[in-house]
């Protein structure tokens, strides 16, 4: 082993760019295409159009912060598929809480008008136990995480429908709806990104979750609690999923059993897309919060050029195949080196 | 001295008899801000063991895996049979005669030792459904011929290291290739497995076969190699014949400075005991294992390979909890029952398999470095205090001489013994009163031997209380106060620094 000049500098050296390098280029290519598509078949800019781009980013602010929870569940080597489930299940409960005393057929009539931090803490809440549920089921019981979340899903719908017999749930306090309102999901998408983008970068939370996913045994030998640390992971994925749940309750202002279908598949794309590796141990924030953005254009663009919108969907399965497939192709690449 | 005409029939007898089966010159391979190999050259000679020998990230496996087709050149050629080649995958290379048995051990635990043999090559009956019978039976025949003692059908899971060393080995041999690659395939084996090994060696090279042997220990090149090369950062320094030079030739080609000692031991003062165990078992594995652990003390563990030393460490660890008995620290009595409580009482322990239960592969060589000091201390709030960290893991780098372009190299591009060196210092960084080392120079090289002997010693000699398990019996009785010998998951006695020899280990380790 020789450094191979010591007087040039190291950036020199180095063609090995920062991961965010690649899925960035992605994300000015997928804008790039659909801004010229756009002028053939459309005659007009897709990007310069700040209202259609607000609306955009909007759209996928439920997706990104279920995003964010996900990959870190990703990067211990696991999956959740419950999340769009719980998402139904936390609005339904929450907004019970959330009514208005005016709106004659709420669920529990005697406990309406209550001050919004009740339905947020519930909502919080029930995400937080379902996610716990899921973390103790793998960690204790060792069934795989895809199974365990699998039940999850289906429980939580379940619940979900079973609430109200299927009824929406409507007419939420006005303080409850602003947090849905105006670019408040937003701010909280990113907020929530922010948060865990410097948390697993600097906390023993972030570097025990990087060690679990990389080698778990090691990580035991190492003295991390394996056990808890997964239910912490999962439960904070949980805990993420019920605050989607609120936001997209507040922002619709009604919450219905059918809320959030597939979401969990939009979140697992948005962060393998940005660049998670599905073998565990490795992701980042940024890149989730970059797929996730990238999920939007396509789906922003597609309405744009009227793409029908069963071909929306068989393109985003493909391009969630390809991502998988990337990630498979890049490990590869890596065990030959070079 | 001979005349110089006998010699010359002697060279011209020789020459006759050496045929160059593999040819390699001009290589070069660089990664990403290194230069591995540059110009190098290497032949290999049928029936012959070549051994390569150089410091810790020096070039050998990087150059055995150009020759095994997992790595490309950037330049030179290879020549097989004088024919110029280049492989493509391991396949390609496997097909052309050449196998090779990795320095870091790629079983399959899971499957079966037979199925890990065969893997892609097993025996199918007429309707292309594997044949699991003859699968068995020919593991077993394999084996016979190897004297190999392992069940064909256990689970790979079930081995210790050094059994699966033995089934990597065994693999390999059943490739029949022409040219076969060991890179450091005695790092985890004892000195009765190793003369196992070198009697295959011995067979494999009368009927023709030219191997590649890289080791970091000096008696083996005499003992097994008929000629040598070595490597200095990433250079070719020169090839000899094995008989022609003497141990510290090798060393001065191989760092290009004079090394001390190996064993420079400072007497430490022995204080009170800091461990005391009592009748520790663990069910089925060992049993009834009773001593103390004094500060400043170290204790060396040997034994041959599977008689439970590695366990022991592991219960006092916690990783397996002991079925019964009583660890005492410090006077008083703690249930040991996971990593995390043993560490909580100051204890730290390197572990024997680097791979299965060392490193993080994916993550940098400072992440692996830190992980295990942050459990208790490091960070404030959960908020990881990566200045004051960082700095110790550069000093430990600069210590430990640490060789990676820089701390966020992922710890897999490393070499095998700087990745050795990386976890090392991982347990220095919790700053242990307890240090267990489960074969703690295992692929490292001489120099930095003696550098760890260093290091332990004046841990030592610091109060730090040390357990050593080593399979080389020299650096055993070079290191340990005392000397603890295991057979069968028994202890069979504990020997006073002054009365050990090997011979009296050796009788107690075989009984
Ligand atoms: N895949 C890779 N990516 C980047 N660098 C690598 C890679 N493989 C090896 N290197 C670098 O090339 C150098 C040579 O490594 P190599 O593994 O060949 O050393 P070695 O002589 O086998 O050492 P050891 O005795 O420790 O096993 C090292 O500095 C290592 O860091
Ligand atoms: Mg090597």
């Amino acid at each position: 082993m020789t450094p191979l000049d010591k007087t040039k500098p190291a950036a020199n050296q180095r063609p090995k760019l920062p991961q965010e390098l690649n899925i960035l280029s992605v994300l000015i290519g997928v804008a790039i295409i659909f801004e010229i598509l756009g002028w053939v078949i459309k005659g007009q800019s897709f990007l310069i159009n700040p209202q259609r781009l607000t609306i955009m980013i909007l759209q996928v602010s439920v997706i990104g912060i279920i995003a964010v929870g996900v990959t870190q569940v990703i990067i211990t080597g696991g999956i959740d598929l419950s999340s769009g489930s719980v998402v139904a299940m936390t609005a339904m409960i929450a907004m019970s809480f959330a009514q208005v005393g005016t709106y004659a057929r709420a669920v529990y009539p005697e406990l309406t008008d209550l001050p919004v931090i009740v339905p947020v803490a519930v909502g919080l809440g029930v995400g937080l136990f379902a996610g716990m549920i899921n973390g103790f089921l793998i960690a204790k019981t060792g069934i795989p995480p895809f199974i365990a979340t699998l039940g999850m899903m289906v429980t939580a719908r379940g619940i979900a429908k079973w609430y109200t017999e299927g009824q929406p749930v409507s007419f939420p306090s006005d303080d409850f709806a602003a947090i849905g309102d105006g670019v408040w999901p937003v701010v909280i998408f990113l907020g929530v990104a922010l948060i865990f983008h410097f948390g697993l970068k600097y906390t023993r939370y972030g570097k025990f979750t990087y060690a679990i996913g990389a080698n778990p045994q090691a990580a035991r030998v190492s003295g991390i609690n394996v056990q808890s640390h997964i239910i912490k992971v999962y439960a904070v994925a949980g805990l993420l999923a019920g605050l989607a749940g609120l936001v997209t309750a507040a922002r619709a202002e009604t919450a219905q059993a059918g809320m959030g279908m597939m979401y969990e598949l939009d979140a697992i794309a948005a962060a393998v897309i940005g660049g998670t590796s599905l073998a565990g141990g490795r992701g980042r924030i940024f890149g989730t919060v970059i797929g996730t953005i990238i999920l939007g254009l396509m789906m922003s663009g597609f309405t744009f050029l009227r793409v029908d919108a069963y071909y929306q969907e068989i393109v985003k399965g493909g391009i969630i195949v390809a991502a998988v497939v990337t990630d498979v192709y890049r490990q590869k690449k890596r065990a030959k080196a070079s | 001295m001979l005349s110089s005409k006998t010699s010359k029939a002697v060279k011209a007898y020789k020459e006759n008899l050496t045929e160059t089966v593999l040819e390699i010159t001009g290589i070069r391979k660089e990664f990403p801000g290194v230069v591995a190999l540059d110009d190098v050259q290497f032949r290999l000679q049928k029936g012959t063991v070549h051994a390569l020998m150089g410091e810790n990230g020096a070039g050998k496996s990087t150059l055995m895996k150009i020759i095994a087709g997992i790595y490309t050149p950037d330049k030179g050629t290879i020549r097989l049979r004088g024919d110029e080649i280049r492989f493509l995958s391991p396949l390609d290379a496997l097909e052309h005669g050449i196998a090779m048995i990795h320095q870091e051990l790629a079983l399959m635990p899971f499957m079966t030792v037979a199925e890990n043999i065969w893997i892609r090559r097993e025996p199918q009956n007429a309707l292309g459904i594997i044949d699991h019978k003859k699968m068995a039976a020919q593991t077993q025949e394999l084996f016979d011929r190897l004297r190999i003692l392992i069940d064909p059908l256990t689970e790979v899971r079930f081995l210790t290291v050094a059994q699966r060393q033995m089934v990597e080995i065994a693999k390999a041999v059943s490739y029949e290739s022409d040219v076969l690659i060991m890179d450091e395939p005695t790092s985890a084996l004892t000195e009765t497995e190793v003369e196992h090994l070198f009697e295959i060696i011995r067979e494999l090279k009368a009927h023709g076969i030219g191997i590649v042997y890289i080791t970091h220990k000096m008696n083996e090149l005499f003992e097994i190699a008929d000629e040598f090369s070595v490597f200095r950062d990433g250079t070719y320094v020169g090839t000899h014949a094995s008989s022609e030079v003497s141990r510290d030739d090798i060393i001065r080609m191989m760092v290009g400075r004079e090394v001390t000692d190996m064993f420079p031991k400072i007497e430490a003062n022995i204080g009170a005991p800091i461990m005391e165990v009592e009748g520790l078992t663990l069910d089925g594995v060992f049993k009834d294992i009773s001593f103390q652990l004094r500060e400043g003390e170290i204790i060396g563990m040997a034994g041959l390979v599977g008689s439970g030393r590695s366990n022991v460490a592991e219960t006092l660890f916690g990783v397996t909890p002991a079925t019964s008995g009583k660890i005492k620290i410090s006077d008083q009595e703690i249930v040991i029952d996971s990593p995390g409580k043993a560490m909580a009482q100051g204890m730290a322990f390197l572990t024997e398999d680097r791979k299965e239960t060392g490193c993080f592969l994916p993550l940098s060589v400072r992440e692996n470095m830190q992980i295990a000091a942050l459990k208790e201390s490091y960070s404030r709030y959960g908020i990881v205090d990566q200045q004051s960290i960082n700095k110790l893991c550069v000093e430990m780098e600069t210590a430990l001489r640490i060789k990676t372009p820089d701390l966020d190299e992922r710890i897999e591009n490393l070499s095998g013994g700087n990745q050795q060196k990386a976890l090392i210092a991982r347990w220095l960084l919790t700053k242990p009163r307890i240090l267990i080392l489960d074969e703690p120079t295992r692929g490292i090289d001489v120099g930095a031997k003696a550098e760890i002997h260093r290091l332990v010693s004046q841990l030592a000699s610091e109060g730090v209380a040390i357990i050593m398990i080593s399979s080389e019996l020299p650096e055993v009785l070079g290191m340990s106060d005392r000397i603890m010998v295991m057979h069968e998951g028994h202890m069979t006695g504990i020997l006073d620094r002054k009365d050990a020899n090997q011979v009296k280990i050796m009788e107690l380790a075989a009984r």
